[in-house]
């Protein structure tokens, strides 16, 4: 599952997945009729939309297979809020159950599902990391930092409030962008104190905003997902 | 509509606006949060298995609500086997009237109150001085405010927005002398005037932590005694509680006393913790001659019975404020309700209505560090998203609505969707500079006031994939 921000910001994100994938011996797939998990949806508090395009979701998912998703933010719709969504729907209840037990994050699946930390990868540089809200409701706690920490000459400097809010929130940075943007704000501040040439983040709705302010304020900063860092060798 | 204390006219735009610039706030705020967060995650670490604990306390006040008619019932035997009162006040009115009554009936001239929620929530005070009683806050925070006539900003920090200058500014005023602004003289002085206070009082109002079911028992938690002082000093003791605050027995209080002030601040315990069970006993040296337990409804049996019930789980710790990244930032009074942060933009819509309060379940960016320092682990911003949706329903068709739709409709649709990725990229990308845009027009231009925007990649994923897929299969 490549995430409907993935697919238009930051295709490259979707690409080091796949390779990284393979490289560990994962046969991938990418079903095309996969657009969006509806989580816009459904966060604006529109559930009928967000329950048709879970639908949508599973339906484009119905094999056996196991999904990865290289975001939290997918990954905590599809297991948290699909089943709860679809909770009176005596068919599509079992089927968002389903689809939630077989869907993983993708440092999830790494170290819970594959069973490896060390995959394999160099990327010379020093690197801060910041944490996506979506891990936490996931029950991930270092998993990113435990691959990252493997990661060949790449050193890792801790970030200030590493696991704070950036701000996006998708609509609340439209509806608040003062309160975003004073968040955004500091979240930036933290990285170009931390002395890091490289930012790491996990989804591509903080990179977004991460980036978006980074390249305001003029920094020279290098944003990369997690996948990107672990793909390189 | 209940009444419930929410300021009238309240513009919630233009008061994060305020908030925002305002430097002393926001150096408080971050100060503040940030030492309580750190207590908090320190207080939950030092628990053996606080994961487990949390559970548990969810798991008692679940069963609770779900028997609340029971436990209220047995409480109120078990005060008025003790020789209390119970009065039932189904509205804030009503508490408002019980109370008072109570003051002119043991001709009570002078009240002292511990902090409570509940009385801001009722408008309490104005309703006792208009009765001509003479109140006086005896929680230090609460203290200041009262004096400087304003409202609490944080549920168990209420003068967080003030500063020791400005603590001193507002004092000096009061004892008409110029007090340093030193922390110590400060609270010598406050200790000095409330001594005298608790002295001359004939009522003390509280609220309760706890109420016991079993016992009848009243649990206050503070930090500064003034609890404990309110409960033994007056003839007549008045407790005001919401009515979800009963627990069934004894037995389930250390639960949450382990939980709460570790949330709250990262305390092992509230450095007073008082355990009230009825009126003064014969051969008692201290305590009230009257006891009095108001319970309080005001919405709550309403929100009991609908999909929002989780949200009376709430035990006031106050730790979802603190984790909030948008609280620290706008402070409490930017929420307009007694009730303020994550937890706030709950209580308030429920209390006293979504339509007055529409800002208020959009205020969060669904981070969801609320949920993870609640010690009973309320669903925050599922509530919140739940509050969304009921506005949605209230509303007939909008622009909004109408846009979202359409949007659902392409994204089922995958050949469209591909389509309309492409035109925006065609529209936004001879705009862009370096694949980013400076400036959004409409809805997009709080965004772009603080950061750039990106366009669309001028090679989508799937479209990437059509590639890699070929490159796999020869």
């Amino acid at each position: 599952m490549v995430t409907c921000l993935g697919d238009a910001l930051f295709p490259d994100v979707g690409v080091a997945t796949v390779k990284l994938l393979r490289r560990l011996g994962v046969d991938v797939d990418f079903p095309p009729s996969q657009t969006c998990c509806g989580q816009p949806h459904f966060n604006s508090g529109y559930h009928d939309e967000a329950r048709k395009l879970a639908m949508h979701t599973i339906r484009a998912f119905g094999h056996d297979n196991l999904v990865v998703t290289p975001s939290g933010s997918c990954a905590a719709m599809v297991k948290l809020e699909y089943p709860h969504l679809l909770e009176n729907d005596l068919v599509w209840h079992g089927r968002a159950e389903d689809l939630a037990r077989r869907t993983h994050e993708l440092s999830d699946f790494l170290i819970h599902v594959l069973g490896v930390e060390d995959v394999g990868a160099r990327c010379p540089g020093k690197a801060t990391y910041h944490m996506a809200c979506h891990l936490r409701g996931l029950g991930l706690k270092d998993e990113p930092e435990r691959l990252l920490g493997k990661v060949k000459d790449l050193e890792l400097v801790p970030l200030e409030r590493f696991d704070e809010c950036c701000g996006f929130g998708g609509s609340f940075s439209v509806r608040f962008p003062g309160i975003s943007g004073a968040m955004v704000e500091d979240k930036a501040g933290f990285i170009d104190k931390s002395g890091a040439d490289i930012l790491v983040a996990t989804d591509a709705g903080c990179l977004m905003n991460i980036l978006g302010r980074l390249r305001r304020r003029g920094s020279k900063i290098r944003p990369m997902h997690l996948a990107q860092v672990l793909e390189k060798t | 509509m209940n009444d419930y204390a929410r300021h009238e006219h309240h513009d919630f735009p233009g008061a994060v606006h305020q908030a925002l610039a305002d430097e002393p706030l926001q150096a408080a705020l971050v100060r503040l949060t940030g030492t309580l967060m750190a207590g908090n995650r320190r207080g939950y670490a030092a628990l053996a298995d606080s994961d487990r604990l949390r559970d548990h306390a969810k798991q008692i006040k679940e069963h609770t609500l779900a028997h609340l008619d029971n436990y209220l019932e047995q409480l109120e035997a078990s005060v008025v086997k003790l020789g209390g009162k119970v009065h039932w006040a189904a509205s804030a009115e009503d508490a408002r009237a019980i109370i008072v009554d109570i003051a002119r009936q043991s001709s009570c001239k002078r009240a002292v109150k511990s902090k409570s929620m509940t009385s801001e929530e009722i408008h309490l005070n104005r309703a006792l001085e208009k009765a001509g009683l003479e109140v006086t806050e005896t929680d230090f925070g609460e203290f200041i405010l009262q004096v400087a006539g304003e409202r609490p900003s944080h549920l168990v920090a209420p003068a967080v927005h003030h500063t020791r200058e400005s603590v001193a500014r507002v004092l000096s005023k009061y004892v008409g002398d110029d007090l340093p602004d030193d922390p110590k003289t400060l609270a010598l002085t406050g200790r000095r005037i409330l001594r005298q206070e608790f002295h001359q009082a004939d009522l003390g109002i509280t609220g309760a932590n706890f109420a016991v079911a079993e016992t009848g028992t009243v649990v206050l938690v503070t930090n500064e005694g003034n609890g404990r002082l309110t409960t033994t000093c007056p003839r007549v003791h008045v407790a005001l509680m919401g009515m979800e605050k009963v627990i069934p027995r004894l037995a389930d209080l250390p639960v949450f006393l382990k939980l709460l002030a570790r949330a709250a601040t990262g305390q092992t315990l509230s450095v007073y913790t008082t355990l009230i069970t009825g009126p003064r006993r014969p051969g008692e040296l201290d305590g009230p001659e009257e006891f009095h337990l108001v319970i309080l409804d005001n919405g709550r049996s309403r929100i009991l019975a609908g999909p929002f019930r989780e949200s009376l789980e709430c035990i006031r710790c106050g730790a979802c404020l603190n984790a909030c990244p948008v609280y620290r930032r706008i402070g409490g009074h930017a929420y307009g309700g007694v009730y303020s942060g994550p937890i706030g933009s709950i209580l308030t819509p429920l209390y006293d209505s979504v339509s007055n309060n529409p800002e208020l379940p959009h205020a969060s960016s669904l981070c969801g560090a609320c949920q993870a320092a609640c010690p009973v682990k309320i669903n925050i911003p599922r509530m919140l998203i739940g509050l969304r949706e009921v506005q949605h329903h209230h509303r007939t068709s909008t622009w909004e609505h109408l846009a979202y739709k359409l949007w659902s409709l392409v994204l089922r649709k995958p050949r469209l969707y591909r389509l309309a990725l492409r035109f925006a990229r065609m529209l936004l990308g001879p705009l862009a500079d370096d694949g980013w845009l400076k400036r959004l027009p409409g809805p997009g231009a709080g965004w772009t006031h603080a950061r750039d925007f990106p366009v669309p990649a001028s090679r989508s994923f799937r479209d990437r994939w059509r590639e890699l897929y070929a490159k796999k299969e020869k």
